[in-house]
C-alpha cells in the first residue's frame, strides 16, 4: 500500500514507513536512545528528499521524547535549572542551524552537508558505542578492572559566570552548558536529530552532572529544542510533512513500547554491539554514496521544491 | 456576390489541407492525488475524420504529447573534490515541463520534419527553454540533455516510439502512465496528425492534476499558514507520543 506525502510530493510504501518507525522505535525503547539519527538517514534511503527527512525527523523526535520527559518530571529527576540553560543554548543553536540549513539549500549543497554530518557523527557514535560495549563486555568477564572516577575537575570548572545548579549539586560557569546546548541545537536543525547522543556524554563527562538527572534533563532539553526546530523548519522552508510524521510516529510509539519490554529481558551488552554495528553500517552506506563515482553526475533541483 | 466568390475560393484552397481532421478523447480529464496515489494510467484514443477517400500516396501518422506545467529548474553537475562528489557547476533552465511524454506510431525523426518539430515543439529538447546568455551553447545543451536523462530515469519524461496503435488509418489509441511523483497543475494533451513530415491537424485537451481534499488542505496550510501547520505537526507528535504511553500504561494496569 502506497501513501502519498503531500509535502514531499511523492508516494512511499506505508508499511516501509511503519517498519522504519517501528524498528527504530524498538531500538529506542531498548537502549533509551532517541533514534532520530537512524530515522532520518533511513528516510533518505527510501527516497524521501533530505530536507523533508530532516524536518520531519525532528518532528518525530518530539513524539518519541515527550512521554519520557513527563515521566522524569514526575519522578523529579530533571535539573530544571540546568535544563533551562541548556535549552537557551539549544534555541540559539537551532536558529543558527536553521539559518545555515536554508543558506545551504539556496546554494544547492544541503544534501551534501546533511550527508557529511551524518557520516561524521554516525561514525563517531558508532565507533564509541562499539568500543564502549566491547569494553563493558570485557569488564563483565573481568570484574576486577578499574572503574572511572565519578567526578573530575577539568578546565570547565575554572571559567567565569559561575552559577549554582542545586539539583545537580554543581557550581560551574554557565558557558559550557550554553555551548553544549547550542551545539545540540545546531545538530537538531541540520540533521533532524534530538542530539541526546551528544548531550548525554557531554553532561556526564564535560559538565560532571550526576547520572540520575542526566537522562531526564537531556530529554527536557531535547523535547523543547526539537519542538522549536520543527516550528522553525515549518515556518522558514515548509519541509515538515505531517503525513510522513504520522506514520513514523505511530510506528515509533508502538515500537518503543515493545522495545522497552523486550529490552528488560535481554542482555544489553550484545545488543549494544549490534546497535553500534547498525549505526556504522548506515554511516558506511552514506559514506559510500559520497565516495563512489555516481552513475549519474547530474542532478535536477526545482527552486522552492525539495 | 463578390465576397461569396472570395469565400468559395478560400474554402476550395483550404479544404484539401483540412481534408483529414483528428478527434480525440482521454479516459480521464482529471487526476486526484489521493492518499494512496501510486501513479495513473491514461488512455488516449481518437479517430481521423475525413470526407474523401484515404489518400494512398503517403502514410498517416499520429503523435501524442502530454506536457505537465513548466517550472524553472537548476541542473547540477557533480565533480570529485577531496575524494567526495560535490555539486560544482549549475545551469539554470528558465522553464522545463515537469512532465513530458511523447507517443508516436513510428520513430519521431522518421515522421516529423525538423521545421514542424520546431513550430510545434514536440521533441522534449524543444519543450525545454534554456536561460539565455549564460555559458556557451554546447555546454547548455549538455545540461539540457542531462535534464532529459535524469527526468527520464525518474519516469517524468517518456518517449514511446511506435506505442500509438493505429487501425485502418482511422482509429488510434495509446496508454500513458503519469508516475507517482508528478506535480499538480494543468497538463496539456496534444494530438497531431502527420503526413509527409507536416502536421495536418492538431487537437488539444487538458488533464487537471490536483491533490485530494486532505492533501490539498495540508499543502495550503503548510504554505499559507506555516505557523498553524507547525502547531498541527507538534500537536500530532505530542498527542501520539504521550497518548501511546498512556494507552500502554492503561493496558498494563
Amino acid at each position: 500500500m502506497q501513501v502519498y506525502l503531500p509535502i514531499a510530493e511523492t508516494s512511499v510504501n506505508a508499511f516501509t514507513l511503519l517498519g522504519v518507525g517501528g524498528g527504530v522505535g524498538m531500538l529506542s525503547g531498548m537502549f533509551g536512545v532517541g533514534g532520530g539519527f537512524l530515522i532520518t538517514p533511513l528516510l533518505f534511503f527510501i527516497g524521501v528528499p533530505p530536507a523533508v527527512a530532516v524536518a520531519t525527523g525532528v518532528n518525530q523526535v518530539v513524539a518519541s521524547s515527550i512521554s519520557g520527559v513527563l515521566a522524569h518530571l514526575k519522578r523529579k529527576t530533571v535539573d530544571l535549572q540546568m535544563g533551562s540553560v541548556l535549552l537557551i543554548g539549544g534555541l540559539v543553536g537551532s536558529l543558527i542551524g536553521i539559518w545555515f540549513f536554508n543558506l545551504m539549500s539556496a546554494l544547492g549543497q544541503i544534501d551534501l552537508i546533511v550527508q557529511l554530518s551524518y557520516v561524521i557523527f554516525l561514525g563517531i557514535i558508532g565507533g564509541l558505542m562499539l568500543q564502549e560495549s566491547l569494553r563493558a563486555l570485557r569488564r563483565a568477564n573481568n570484574p576486577a578492572a578499574n572503574k572511572r572516577k565519578l567526578h573530575q575537575h577539568t578546565w570547565v570548572h575554572n571559567l567565569p559566570f559561575k552559577m549554582k545548579f542545586r539539583t545537580s549539586g554543581l557550581y560551574i560557569s554557565i558557558f559550557p552548558p550554553l555551548l553544549v546546548g547550542m551545539g545540540v541545537g545546531i545538530l537538531a536543525a541540520i540533521m533532524g536529530v534530538g542530539g541526546g547522543f551528544i548531550l548525554v556524554p557531554a553532561m556526564i563527562y564535560l559538565l560532571g552532572m550526576p547520572t540520575k538527572v542526566v537522562i531526564g534533563t537531556s530529554l527536557f532539553q531535547v523535547t523543547f529544542v526539537a519542538a522549536f526546530t520543527t516550528m522553525m523548519h515549518a515556518v522558514t522552508n515548509q519541509s515538515v510533512d505531517v503525513m510522513l510524521a504520522a506514520f513514523l510516529i505511530i510506528g515509533g510509539v508502538v515500537g518503543a513500547q515493545i522495545g522497552t519490554r523486550v529490552g528488560l529481558k535481554l542482555r544489553a551488552e550484545q545488543l549494544r554491539i549490534l546497535l553500534s554495528l547498525l549505526v556504522l553500517a548506515v554511516c558506511g552506506k552514506i559514506a559510500f554514496d559520497l565516495l563512489w563515482t555516481p552513475s549519474e553526475i547530474y542532478s535536477v533541483t526545482v527552486p522552492g521544491r525539495f | 456576390m463578390r465576397s461569396f466568390a472570395i469565400f468559395m475560393v478560400v474554402l476550395l484552397n483550404v479544404l484539401p489541407l483540412r481534408s483529414e481532421e483528428v478527434i480525440a478523447g482521454l479516459s480521464q480529464n482529471s487526476v486526484s492525488l489521493t492518499v494512496n496515489f501510486e501513479g495513473s494510467e491514461i488512455l488516449i484514443f481518437g479517430a481521423v475524420r475525413r470526407e474523401t477517400a484515404v489518400p494512398e500516396d503517403s502514410e498517416l501518422d499520429v503523435i501524442i504529447a502530454i506536457e505537465g506545467p513548466p517550472q524553472p529548474v537548476v541542473v547540477w553537475r557533480k565533480e570529485r573534490r577531496a575524494a567526495i562528489w560535490v555539486n560544482t557547476q549549475s545551469q539554470d533552465i528558465r522553464a522545463a515541463p515537469s512532465f513530458y511524454a511523447v507517443a508516436t506510431t513510428r520513430g519521431l525523426a522518421d515522421i516529423l520534419s525538423q521545421d514542424a518539430d520546431l513550430t510545434y515543439r514536440i521533441s522534449p529538447q524543444l519543450a525545454i527553454f534554456e536561460a539565455r546568455g549564460a555559458g556557451d551553447a554546447s555546454a547548455r545543451a549538455t545540461f539540457t540533455e542531462a535534464l532529459i536523462r535524469v527526468r527520464t530515469a525518474e519516469g517524468l519524461y517518456q518517449q514511446h516510439e511506435g506505442l500509438v496503435d493505429m487501425q485502418r488509418e482511422t482509429l488510434f489509441s495509446t496508454r500513458l502512465t503519469l508516475p507517482k511523483n508528478i506535480v499538480e497543475g494543468r497538463y496539456t494533451a496534444r494530438v497531431f496528425l502527420v503526413r509527409e513530415g507536416q502536421v495536418i491537424d492538431e487537437f488539444e485537451t487538458f488533464i487537471d492534476v490536483q491533490k485530494a481534499v486532505l492533501e490539498r488542505w495540508l499543502t495550503n496550510l503548510a504554505f499559507e499558514q506555516p505557523f498553524l501547520y507547525g502547531v498541527l505537526a507538534l500537536a500530532l507528535a505530542l498527542f501520539f507520543g504521550w497518548g501511546a504511553s498512556a494507552l500502554f500504561r492503561l493496558l498494563q494496569a
